[in-house]
């Protein structure tokens, strides 16, 4: 069933290009992207960290392969990793002063110190671009095959992004660090109590979902071609959070379905333009009070059920 | 920086910790009630704002008045939030915190689509005239701040150790359930929590009204700010919030003065990063369970 399942998503996700117009493959792109960002995410929220710097820690990848392709000439192969391993460093320079500090104490902290990194962006004009940001970022190319239009760019996308995803399923799945991050999540003294280096893991999430989202924030820098500070501001990290909160982060799928839905959302409610935001913080304000579990707790238990984890915002 | 110019900055700094403090002081009380941050405080602040810009700008009543509105006006909507938002999600920070990130993109909307986007609305400068202390010139508008800013701190001081709301507050902040033992209704001041500090946050909008840009998104700038003064000073200690706003209103004005405006923001993360790292419970916070 769910190898059927997945053989199903899998040969849609191949065909996306030629079954929608060439517009909508704009938005798978943006969509996949979005999709890796907000499971590196879930990985945070596992050890109950819900981090407001995420959304910089992807603009520091952006950033690394922009600088990269432009100063030094690197192609997107060399920039892609670069982009991981930058933020990787990143966040664990601001993780261990973060691991101090506790719930509400650490959402302020993670937001100030992504203010902090997203300012020195604005401040330094050399080489960051200041406000205003950086512009003709190359695509890739590889030997004749050049991404610069939708569909091969998808498909590129495609291919790393299912990668990383893989890689984050199977760390969810691992019983030694899975498991052990969502012990810290629904009893840290007692995880404590028999053994679990509580702030080991809670740094390893925080560096490895930093690593993600830089994958992440290279991809959409070599799509968008341009990337400024505000690109990375508090209010899509905002955005980020309701994806995680309408989908749910109980279960590695959660995610995925807030991201789709939220997709739909954004994308049907165009005309509506300036009323957008609003209709986003109503319904961020309607899963956090009604539905705590958000979209995957409707879904039937046995779906769930091998999840092994119990994360939710209610704690 | 020579010698006046340093005793203007002083001034200066004065000026800005004063209303730092009186943003601020609000966030800690509700955090020290509720265990709860409101996320949409800087759109509180920013509705104290638009009590002048309509009441004063628009319908020509006095500025004074129209500042002292502002009070009921945002009070009414901090009691609001605390119904309709941190009631319900109650014990859980980080669900309160994010529901008020959507408050506060619905209240930009709000106040956008009402009195349009874009361009800042113009107020005009109530107090024109300017007061020399020696080399220290200072814009009245700026230096009415001061005063408004201990009247009010000294309000709430009064209100907190003389009067039995107000001692039900501290009490309600030290052990609410051994507040609720004895009668004191968490609920109840919860709500009284989240009317002062809408009510400060308002007074304080509309006292800077005319020196800021007043537009849907001025939020985001004072928020920043008043979540370091808020760490700084200790989460939900009053008094170290006020400490916190001062040192902070030196710190940035003299980092604005020498630098620039973005480095001055810089400089406070660090230093609340600093306080974060060497004293995590903040400068005058105590530990709590």
């Amino acid at each position: 069933m769910r190898i059927l399942l997945l053989i199903v998503v899998a040969a849609l996700a191949v065909a996306a290009p030629y079954l929608v117009p060439e517009y909508y493959v704009e938005i798978l792109v943006l969509f996949l992207i979005n999709l890796l960002l907000a499971s590196s995410y879930r990985l945070l929220t596992t050890t109950g960290d819900w981090s407001l710097s995420h959304v910089v820690l992807m603009g520091v990848g952006a950033y690394a392969t922009a600088l990269a392709a432009k100063l030094l000439g690197w192609p997107f192969w060399l920039g892609l990793p670069l982009a991981g391993v930058a933020s990787a460093v990143i966040a664990a320079a601001l993780v261990y002063p973060l691991l101090r500090t506790k719930g509400f104490g650490f959402f302020i902290a993670s937001f100030a110190f992504g203010e902090f990194v997203r300012l020195i962006w604005v401040k330094f004009t050399n080489p960051f671009g200041g406000p205003r940001g950086m512009i003709n970022i190359p695509t890739p190319e590889l030997g004749s095959i050049d991404f610069f239009f939708a569909t091969p760019y998808y498909y590129l996308t495609l291919v790393i992004v299912a990668l990383c995803l893989w890689i984050l399923y199977r760390i969810d799945r691992a019983a030694l660090i899975g498991d052990v991050m969502k012990a810290i999540y629904m009893d840290e003294d007692l995880a404590r109590s028999i053994g679990v280096k509580v702030n080991h893991y809670r740094a390893m999430a925080f560096i490895t979902g930093g690593f993600f989202a830089g994958i992440a924030g290279a991809l959409l820098a070599h799509r968008l071609g341009a990337i400024d500070p505000k690109n990375f501001d508090i209010n899509v990290m905002v955005y980020l959070v309701i994806w995680v909160v309408v989908g749910g982060t109980k279960t590695f799928w959660g995610p995925f379905l807030g991201v789709i839905v939220m997709t739909i959302i954004f994308e049907t409610s165009r005309p509506l333009l300036e009323w957008r935001p609003l209709l986003f913080g109503g319904i961020l304000i309607f899963f956090l009070i009604f539905m705590p579990g958000g979209l995957e707790s409707l879904l039937p238990k046995r779906w769930t059920s091998r999840g092994s984890s119990a994360t939710e915002v209610t704690g | 920086m020579d010698f006046p110019t340093f005793l203007q900055t002083v001034a200066n700094s004065v000026v800005l910790g004063s209303i730092y403090a009186t943003v601020a002081v609000g966030l800690a009380l509700a955090f020290g009630v509720m265990q709860m941050a409101n996320f949409a405080h800087g759109e509180l602040f920013m509705g104290g704002a638009y009590v002048v810009y309509v009441l004063y700008a628009l319908g020509g009543v006095p500025f004074p008045l129209a500042v002292v509105a502002a009070f009921p006006i945002i009070a009414l909507l901090g009691m609001l939030t605390e119904r309709f938002i941190f009631r319900p999600t109650r014990g859980n920070v980080l669900a309160g915190f994010m529901a008020t990130a959507g408050l506060a993109l619905i209240l930009q909307v709000l106040v956008g689509q009402t009195w349009g986007v874009g361009l800042m609305r113009s107020i005009p400068t109530p107090y024109m005239a300017i007061a020399e202390f020696g080399p220290v010139r200072l814009g009245w508008q700026r230096l009415i701040i001061i005063p408004a800013a201990f009247i009010m701190m000294g309000g709430l001081w009064l209100f907190l150790h003389k009067t039995k709301w107000g001692k039900g507050l501290r009490a309600c902040a030290q052990d609410p359930e051994a507040a609720a033992i004895n009668g004191i209704g968490n609920n109840k001041m919860a709500s009284l929590s989240m009317l002062i500090a809408g009510g400060f946050a308002g007074v304080s909008g509309a006292l800077m009204a005319p020196i800021l840009a007043v537009t849907p998104y001025m939020g985001h700038g004072i928020i920043v700010t008043a979540f370091v003064v808020v760490i700084v000073g200790g989460m939900a200690s009053i008094e170290g919030a006020v400490l916190a706003a001062f040192l902070l209103g030196f710190i940035h004005t003299f980092t604005t003065t020498l630098f620039d405006a973005v480095v001055s923001t810089m400089v406070g993360v660090a230093f609340m990063a600093l306080v974060l790292v060497v004293k995590p419970t903040g400068l005058l916070g105590r530990v709590k369970q």
